[in-house]
């Protein structure tokens, strides 16, 4: 399991990153905690010809108060994400859904960015940043903007990033004391989800987002709909899946896939509401 | 596109001459320098065969560039006990049984020592989530668990 040649070059700021993603265009690729791309390169389903290390931007690694949000570095490992105090007290769900992400080993190389930016259905912060609201930022040669977590997953690992642009911060707001729940389905602790769902809830507010449910991660909004028409946590639990197209494979059917969708939101949305 | 660098490898400065950056650190230890303690088998991360640590954190040397770890500080089985003898952890693994077909130990032996240094007296929920990154094929786990707490006992007992 060798990756195809490639050539590799270390970025030491996001500026420079970018003006070398410019250079070397679609063939490139940038390297952040490498648990993505880098068992992809070893199948050989993606044979970038250049790798941009943009592993050492320590710059883009923090988790600071900013307000009414919280701004995370892209570059944050999933590992300091579940370990930080700020995230702990104003967005609890974000960092207890970063220690259900594989092994300590791969917590302490995966970044948040990465994740986000791999936008793997699968995954389960993509999902969690949705359900919570998010904003990410992204840079680019003309500067930076900001995405709705709602606009930026468009297909199966395909998102609103340009081809040039370095994803830079992932903004979640204060949850302000609402209760949350993340539930993850799995057959082996360190598994990936078979179906995850994240959800938090506030008086009459809810977010809900399911893992692996279809090609993108999945906003569950009639389940929120549902509850703030004033439906039971029971009967809102049952949109769960309206949204989401899951696809089968090894590990569950469809119809299995909506079942634990139903299922799991439903507890998501009681230990919430508890 | 080949380069000259160094690795900082168990305390000692290795010349890694004429090497594809593209080497994985794992490819590289076991390779260029001969460390074959850290063992490569999935390649994907998954089983944890080939952990080592990279400035005191855990990590798969399979999906960790060597281009990457230059400049840090890499510990691998070979470094634990620098007179060349077995360190506690390791005779604990003898003692309880904790070893069958080994090809799992050395990353093991890294993640216990690991957990060690950080969780002194872990619980036995705690010592099964940390080294939930290190797949065995042979032992079902229960002698790993025994052979960790009694390091465990140990070391505190040496210190009270
Ligand atoms: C054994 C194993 C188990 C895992 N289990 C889980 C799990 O249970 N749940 C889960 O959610 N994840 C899991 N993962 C995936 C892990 O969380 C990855 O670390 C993460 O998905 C990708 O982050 P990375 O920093 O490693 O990204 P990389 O692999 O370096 O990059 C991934 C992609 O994103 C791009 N990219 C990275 N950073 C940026 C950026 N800042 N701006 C623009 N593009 C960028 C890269 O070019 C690449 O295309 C697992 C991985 C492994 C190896």
């Amino acid at each position: 399991m060798i990756p195809a040649a490639f050539d590799y070059v270390r970025a030491e700021n996001a500026e420079q990153a970018i003006s070398l993603i410019g250079e070397h265009g679609d063939e490139a690729k940038f390297l952040a905690g490498g648990h993505s791309l880098l068992p992809l390169m070893k199948l050989r389903l993606a044979q970038p010809t250049v790798l941009i290390d943009i592993g050492r931007l320590t710059d883009l690694s923090y988790v600071r108060d900013a307000g009414d949000h919280i701004a995370i570095g892209a570059l944050t490992r999933h590992m300091d994400v579940e370990n930080s105090p700020v995230l702990h007290e104003h967005a609890p769900l974000l960092a207890h859904a970063a220690s259900h992400v594989g092994d300590p080993q791969v917590r302490h190389r995966g970044t948040i960015g990465g994740s986000i930016a791999h936008a793997d259905p699968a995954s389960d912060l993509p999902a969690t940043t949705l359900a919570m609201g998010a904003t990410y930022v992204a840079q680019g040669p003309n500067g930076t903007r900001e995405i709705a977590a709602a606009d930026f997953y468009e297909g199966f690992l395909t998102t609103a990033l340009a081809a040039d642009e370095i994803l830079t911060e992932i903004r979640v707001p204060k949850m302000n004391g609402a209760g949350w729940s993340f539930q993850k389905f799995n057959r082996r602790a360190q598994d990936w989800a078979i179906v995850g769902v994240a959800a938090w809830r506030s008086n009459g507010d809810s977010g809900v987002a399911l893992v692996n449910m279809g090609s993108v991660p999945i906003l569950a909004s009639s389940v929120s709909s549902a509850l703030s028409g004033g439906a039971s946590v029971a009967d809102a639990a049952e949109q769960a899946a309206a949204e989401a197209d899951p696809q089968p494979d090894l590990n569950a059917s469809a119809e299995y896939r909506v079942h634990l969708a139903k299922v799991l939101t439903r507890r998501a949305l009681d230990a919430a509401s508890g | 596109m080949n380069e000259h660098y160094t690795l900082n490898v168990n305390g000692a400065e290795h010349e890694v001459a004429d090497a594809w950056l593209g080497e994985s650190l794992l490819y590289v230890l076991r390779e260029r320098l001969g460390l074959s303690a850290a063992k490569g088998a999935c390649e994907q991360g998954e089983c944890g065969s080939c952990s080592v640590l990279v400035d005191r954190e855990l990590v798969c040397s399979c999906l960790v560039l060597a281009a990457s770890a230059i400049g840090r500080a890499i510990t691998t089985v070979e470094g634990l006990e620098p007179s060349g003898g077995l360190t506690d952890v390791q005779t604990a693994y003898l003692e309880a049984g904790a070893v069958q077909c080994g090809f799992c130990t050395p990353g093991l032996i890294m993640a216990t020592h690991d957990l060690l240094d950080r969780v002194p007296r872990p619980s036995e929920m705690q010592i099964r989530e940390e080294l939930s990154g290190n797949v065995c094929r042979c032992t079902g786990y229960g002698r790993i668990i025994d052979a960790v707490q009694q390091v465990a006992v140990a070391r505190s007992q040496v210190e009270s």
